[in-house]
């Protein structure tokens, strides 16, 4: 029992950052701390896919030694043409000595952290326009302004439908 | 027919690189009008761009109704799937490309007068470009064949809206709060979809849609398999507005500007749902176990609560605004309820009702940014009298609202109807009587503003003009027509939607 779970140590981190995370975008009222429970969740995501990759005993994805493409050893000989490679990949795999780790989740999670940094910046853009409009960064705040604004807009209507009537 | 003239005039560079172009086209130039800063030029480049796009759109149906596989498959950068990136169109993905650049297009041409008076000069050239950003990505999502590259313009299209939701705050700064709160869910959402992602990655060892698909049926009892299936399902349902997920919708629909509640209404969920119909269809089957509990637990009962408690709920708002966004929930409800049954007759009578639901909440939100750009009010009560003051506008909403009634002779009519009937075939009959049920509500929602329209006398005091603008009225009423013609003709949406249903439901054919 003790073994799964330690076995499993990067898994169960995953989960606790993920479900602190989500806990937190949902119930802190300060809008920044709902910002950076979100961060956190995006976080945990990306370790989850860097973990997938990872391959027990595996180094780098780095081709080296007897792995190494032949005539372009040291990098100076003709590269191979990028479609050979990609039409060789499958059997190329086959009969590779070292073991590497995957490296497409890693390339994934570049593309998930220019996404994650968008969005923190976005938000952040939108907490500086809110705290203008509202001169508050609570969510609690924020709402009971809104529902007096909508009260007085109403009463104001009245007035004048009211005297559009009259 | 049009089909044919457009695939005979289109040169052959466009036939060749169409599924790679109709992401090209405004990706290239958000940022061109961003550097511009010219709003008046950005309008007639968005135009130009949506219409380029809807051109591509239309190729793509010709080419996959003339294909003898019914798939165009285009290997982004040369890169063969399923290691690089592939655009896969088949009809399902045409269907939703040509809705998209369809009301892409007829909202941008109405889209000027409503910009002009919503958005500070300085910032119409930028609004544009986070428009054709959010246009770009909703095509990508309909035109790609990898599911991280699904993602990705996913979170294209969703920034892009955070930002032009946040831009109605130059009149109600509750669209602040409305955009942050978007923000948050929306970023959720995407994050679920790509842990289940991540999952189908680790059971299969791939990331294309087809691929993933053709190594499934090994899998079966796999509990990673089933967890990626519970998180995509989550996390599309949320950007798709799916009941209970749909919290973040009203107040985006209702504070944005109009411009953007007109076009998000028409594609944004729309493009989500068609998502989760490609994964729930295409890349999962119908028939494993998991999934058939998900039809029959989840959707179903999730279709129907959002068909009559938004429909309650729409009755009791007092903004139309906001009655149109709680019946969207609502729709959304018919459309899930469609597809729970599984059957290609239940997926085309969804697909169906959401071509039909995207041409009616076009036009409804259409003719209300009319009136809100020439009664500077959107409650009910000042819609009161429009019926005289505005018989052009008014009689176009009137049309669309009772085609969302589904009044015979109308659109919205035909798509529950094709529902009623797949209901039956799978004998649910009770549903029927709720789809009843809910389409009564309607009449009460819908009618309270019409009954306030043409029934009251006028009492807006604000009112600047009468009518809206020519370049607004063009527009709503070619859906207003599309709404009656679909009604009495409805051969080419339903031809389109039972391809479509074809297409997801032939794993043969998709792989």
């Amino acid at each position: 029992m003790l073994e799964f779970i330690l076995e499993r140590a990067n898994y169960w981190a995953i989960i606790g950052l993920m479900m602190i995370g989500l806990y937190i975008a949902f119930s802190a009222e300060n809008l920044i701390k709902r910002l950076i429970g979100v961060s956190l969740f995006q976080t945990s995501i990306c370790l989850f896919y860097v973990t997938l990759g990872v391959i027990a005993g595996g180094t780098a994805p780095v081709l080296l030694g007897p792995d190494m493409p032949k005539g372009d050893a040291a990098g100076h000989g003709e590269a191979a043409p990028a479609d050979s490679l990609v039409a060789g990949a499958t059997e190329r795999f086959a009969d590779l000595a070292v073991t590497y780790s995957n490296p497409l989740p890693h390339v994934l999670m570049l593309t998930a952290i220019v996404v994650g940094v968008a969005t923190l910046s976005l938000g952040l853009a939108l907490i500086v326009r809110i705290r203008e409009a509202y001169g508050t960064i609570e969510a609690d705040d924020v709402r009971q302004m809104d529902i007096d604004a909508d009260r007085a807009q109403a009463n104001a209507d009245d007035r004048d439908f009211s005297e559009a009537g009259a | 027919m049009i089909v044919q003239a457009v695939l005979d005039a289109a040169p052959a560079w466009v036939i060749q690189h169409a599924p790679a172009l109709t992401v090209v086209f405004p990706l290239v130039m958000a940022p061109i009008l961003a550097i511009l800063q010219n709003g008046r030029l950005a309008w007639l480049a968005s135009m130009a761009t949506t219409a380029a796009v809807l051109f591509c759109a239309i190729v793509l149906l010709g080419q996959v109704q003339s294909s003898p596989t019914g798939v165009i498959s285009y290997a982004i950068g040369n890169w063969l799937p399923p290691l690089g990136i592939e655009f896969r169109i088949d009809a399902l993905n045409a269907l939703v490309l040509l809705l998209v650049a369809g009301m892409g297009v007829l909202s941008t041409i109405l889209s000027w007068p409503t910009v002009v008076a919503e958005i500070s000069a300085e910032k119409r050239g930028l609004f544009y470009a986070a428009f054709l950003l959010c246009f770009c990505g909703l095509i990508g999502v309909a035109s790609t064949g990898d599911a991280f590259n699904m993602f990705v313009f996913l979170e294209i299209s969703s920034l892009a809206t955070y930002v032009l939701v946040a831009l109605g705050a130059g009149r109600d700064r509750r669209a602040l709060p409305a955009a942050f709160n978007y923000l948050v869910m929306g970023t959720l959402g995407a994050s679920f979809f790509i842990i289940g992602v991540g999952f189908l990655y680790a059971a299969t060892g791939t990331l294309n849609m087809a691929d993933i698909a053709s190594k499934l049926p090994t899998l079966t009892g796999n509990r990673a398999v089933q967890a990626g299936f519970a998180f995509i399902v989550v996390g599309l349902g949320l950007k798709a507005a799916m009941w209970p997920l749909h919290q973040w919708l009203p107040n985006a629909y209702a504070y944005s500007p109009s411009f953007v509640t007109m076009f998000l209404s028409a594609t944004a969920t729309k493009v989500a749902l068609y998502a989760l119909i490609r994964f729930l269809f295409s890349v999962f089957q119908p028939g494993y176990g998991f999934e058939q509990a998900s039809f029959a637990m989840i959707f179903a009962p999730l279709g129907i609560a959002a068909m009559v408690i938004c429909s309650f709920q729409a009755v009791f708002q007092t903004d139309v605004r906001r009655v149109l966004a709680y019946s969207s929930v609502a729709q959304v409800g018919y459309m899930i309820l469609g597809l729970s049954l599984g059957t290609a007759m239940g997926l085309s009578a969804g697909l169906l009702h959401l071509v039909n639901h995207a041409i009616i909440k076009g036009a409804l939100f259409m003719a209300v940014a009319g009136i809100c750009l020439t009664y500077h009010g959107t409650t009910v009560r000042d819609f009161a009298g429009l019926g005289r003051s505005a018989p052009l506008t008014m009689t176009a909403f009137a049309i669309a609202a009772l085609s969302l009634i589904g009044v015979p002779l109308t659109a919205g009519f035909m798509s529950k109807l094709q529902l009623g009937y797949a209901l039956f075939e799978h004998g649910w009959w009770w549903a029927v009587l709720l789809v009843v049920f809910s389409s009564f509500l309607a009449v009460f929602y819908m009618g309270r503003i019409l009954q306030a329209a043409f029934f009251q006398p006028p009492l807006n005091p604000r009112a600047t003009r009468k009518e809206a603008p020519l370049l607004m009225l063009v527009p709503l009423w070619i859906l207003a027509i599309a709404n009656i013609y679909f009604g009495i003709d409805a051969e080419f949406p339903l031809g389109l939607a039972r391809d479509a249903a074809v297409a997801a439901f032939g794993a043969e054919a998709f792989r």
